[in-house]
C-alpha cells in the first residue's frame, strides 16, 4: 500500500538530518539536555507528516466533497479542544472555543469559495482551510485568555458599572475590544511588515517548488487577507461568547 | 413581619440565607430599614456583611421572596431599575477614565441620557465638591474626592436609596468625618434611605439611627448604637467594640 517510489526525494531528507546531528551535538557540549527530545521531535515529524502526505495524496485523488467535510471537521474539533485547553478558567471554554472556531473558519471558507476565489477541490480548500482553522485557534485562545485576565483584574470596575445601571454587556464592552484587539493585532501586525522582513511559508513553498514569484506573490496576498478575516471572525465571536460566560441574563458578574 | 410592612420599610429583609461557592454566608438574616433611615451594618471581616448588601441591588442574586423593597420582592423587579433607584458606594473606588464630568454622566449615559453641566454641577454640590472639579481627570483625585466623585456618581440616577460598603475605610481620618458630614447632610436633603457596612464601631456610633451585628451571617445584635455601644451594656455589640468578638471567630 505504501508507495515508495513517492518518497523520491528521501535522500535530501537524511542530508538534511545533518542539521538535526549538528543541533544535538551542540545540546551534549552545553548540556542543555535536549537530544532525547529534539529526537522524539524529529522521528515525530518523520512519522506524521509522511503518514498525512500519504493521506493527502489518496485524499487529493479522490476528490470527494464528503471527504473534504469530514477532514475540515476533524481539523476543527482538533483546534477546538486544543484552543478549549488553553481557555481553560473560562466556563464551558471548549464549547466557546468550538462555536467561535466553527464560525470564524466557516464563513471565511464559505465566502472563499462563494467568490471563487478557491475552487472546492481537496487540493485546494484543505491546505488553505489548515492555515484559516490553525489561525484561527490562535486567535481564539489568545481573545480567551485576555477576557478571562481582563474580568478577573477589573472586577471592581464591572461591578461599578452594573451597579449604576449598566447591562453585562455595557459594562464588559471596554475589555471585551481589548480581547478582541489582543487576538488580531499579531495577523494584523504581520499583515503590514510581510514582504520586509521575512517571506511566509506559503510564499517560500511555491518559489521553492518552482512557481513564478509574481504567482506566489498574489497567492500570499490572498492568503494574508483571509487570515486577517478569519481572525476577525473567530476573534469576535470568542470575545462575544466568552464575556457571555462571566456576566449572567441578571447582569451579574459570575464567581469563578 | 407584620410589624415591618405596617411601618413601611423603605427594605424588608426576610429569612434569607445565601450560599455562595458552597458555604453558608448569609443565615436566616431578617430586618429592615425604615425610608429615610441610617442602618448600619457592622461585624467582623468575614461575617456576611458585604454579601448582604450585595443582594440588596442584586449584585450577587438573592433567592426569591427574602428581599423587599417598598413592599415588592427586588427578585421580581427590573434588575438595571433597581439599580438606579439604589445606589452603591465600594469600599475601593473605580472611577471610570476621563474626566469627572464624564464619571457623573455614566449611569444616565447609559441610556443615552445627557446631563447637563448644571446638573452635573448640582450633583458635585451635593457630594460637597467644588463646580470647577468637572473638569479634571478622574485619576488625579485624592482619596477623599474619589469617593465623593463616586458618590456624585451614584447620585446622577437618583436614588432612593444607598448601599455604602465601607466607604471610608480606605480615607484618613479628616477625610473620613468629611465624607460622613456629606452623607448625614443628603438624609436631610434627600430623604435617602442608607444602608452603611462598616467594621468601625465608633463610625455606627456617629452615622446611624440603628445597627445591626453581623457575626458568622447571622444577625447577633440589634438597636440603636448609643445603647449597644455602653461599656457596661451585655450586648454582644459591646464586646464587639472592644475587640472581644474576633476570639470567638476562629
Amino acid at each position: 500500500m505504501i508507495d515508495l517510489t513517492l518518497l523520491d526525494q528521501l535522500p535530501r531528507v537524511l542530508m538534511s538530518l545533518v542539521l538535526v546531528l549538528l543541533a544535538a551535538l551542540i545540546s551534549r557540549w552545553q548540556q542543555v539536555d535536549l537530544e532525547k527530545q529534539m529526537l522524539v521531535a524529529v522521528a515525530r515529524a518523520f512519522v506524521q507528516l509522511t503518514l498525512i502526505g500519504y493521506a493527502l495524496n489518496i485524499i487529493f485523488a479522490a476528490d470527494n466533497p464528503l471527504t473534504i467535510l469530514l477532514i475540515l471537521s476533524v481539523m476543527t474539533a482538533i483546534a477546538s479542544y486544543t484552543s478549549g485547553q488553553r481557555g481553560k478558567g473560562t466556563p464551558q471554554a471548549w464549547r466557546v472555543a468550538g462555536l467561535s472556531i466553527t464560525f470564524g473558519a466557516a464563513l471565511t471558507l464559505g465566502l472563499l469559495v462563494g467568490l471563487g476565489v478557491f475552487d472546492f477541490t481537496a487540493q485546494q480548500i484543505i491546505p488553505i482551510a489548515g492555515m484559516v482553522i490553525g489561525n484561527s485557534m490562535n486567535v481564539c485562545s489568545l481573545v480567551m485568555r485576555r477576557m478571562r485576565e481582563e474580568v478577573n483584574g477589573r472586577r471592581l470596575e464591572i461591578e461599578t458599572a452594573l451597579a449604576l445601571g449598566a447591562t453585562g454587556r455595557q459594562a464588559a464592552r471596554p475589555y471585551l475590544k481589548m480581547a478582541l484587539q489582543s487576538g488580531m493585532m499579531p495577523i494584523v501586525d504581520s499583515t503590514k511588515t510581510v514582504g520586509l522582513i521575512q517571506l511566509p511559508g506559503a510564499m517560500t513553498g511555491m518559489i521553492l517548488a518552482g512557481a513564478s514569484p509574481m504567482e506566489a506573490v498574489q497567492l500570499q496576498m490572498i492568503v494574508m487577507y483571509m487570515l486577517i478575516g478569519a481572525a476577525a471572525l473567530t476573534g469576535l465571536a470568542a470575545a462575544w461568547l466568552s464575556y457571555r460566560q462571566f456576566l449572567t441574563p441578571d447582569h451579574q458578574l459570575v464567581e469563578f | 413581619m407584620s410589624d415591618q410592612l405596617n411601618g413601611r420599610p423603605h427594605f424588608a429583609i426576610q429569612n434569607l440565607s445565601l450560599s455562595r461557592q458552597g458555604k453558608l454566608v448569609l443565615q436566616e438574616i431578617s430586618c429592615h430599614v425604615a425610608s429615610g433611615e441610617i442602618v448600619g451594618l457592622l461585624g467582623p471581616s468575614g461575617s456576611g456583611k458585604s454579601s448582604l448588601l450585595r443582594c440588596l441591588n442584586r449584585l450577587t442574586p438573592p433567592p426569591p421572596q427574602t428581599i423587599f423593597l417598598e413592599g415588592q420582592d427586588i427578585t421580581g423587579l427590573d434588575v438595571l431599575r433597581l439599580r438606579r433607584q439604589v445606589g452603591m458606594v465600594f469600599q475601593r473606588v473605580a472611577l471610570f477614565p476621563g474626566t469627572v464630568a464624564d464619571n457623573i454622566a455614566y449611569g444616565p449615559g447609559l441610556r443615552g441620557e445627557t446631563v447637563s453641566s448644571a446638573e452635573i454641577e448640582r450633583l458635585l454640590a451635593l457630594a460637597d465638591l467644588p463646580p470647577e472639579l468637572a473638569g479634571r481627570d478622574s485619576q488625579e483625585l485624592s482619596g477623599g474626592q474619589a469617593q465623593r466623585v463616586a458618590l456624585a456618581r451614584s447620585l446622577a440616577t437618583s436614588p432612593s436609596a444607598m448601599l455604602l460598603d465601607e466607604p471610608t475605610s480606605a480615607l484618613d481620618p479628616a477625610a473620613t468625618r468629611n465624607v460622613e458630614a456629606t452623607l448625614l447632610k443628603l438624609r436631610q436633603s434627600l430623604g435617602l434611605t442608607i444602608l452603611w457596612v462598616t467594621h468601625d464601631p465608633e463610625q455606627a456610633r456617629r452615622v446611624a439611627d440603628r445597627v445591626y451585628l453581623l457575626v458568622d451571617g447571622r444577625i447577633a445584635d440589634e438597636g440603636e448604637p448609643e445603647e449597644l455601644l455602653r461599656a457596661d451594656s451585655q450586648h454582644l455589640t459591646a464586646l464587639f467594640a472592644a475587640g472581644e468578638l474576633g476570639g470567638r471567630q476562629t
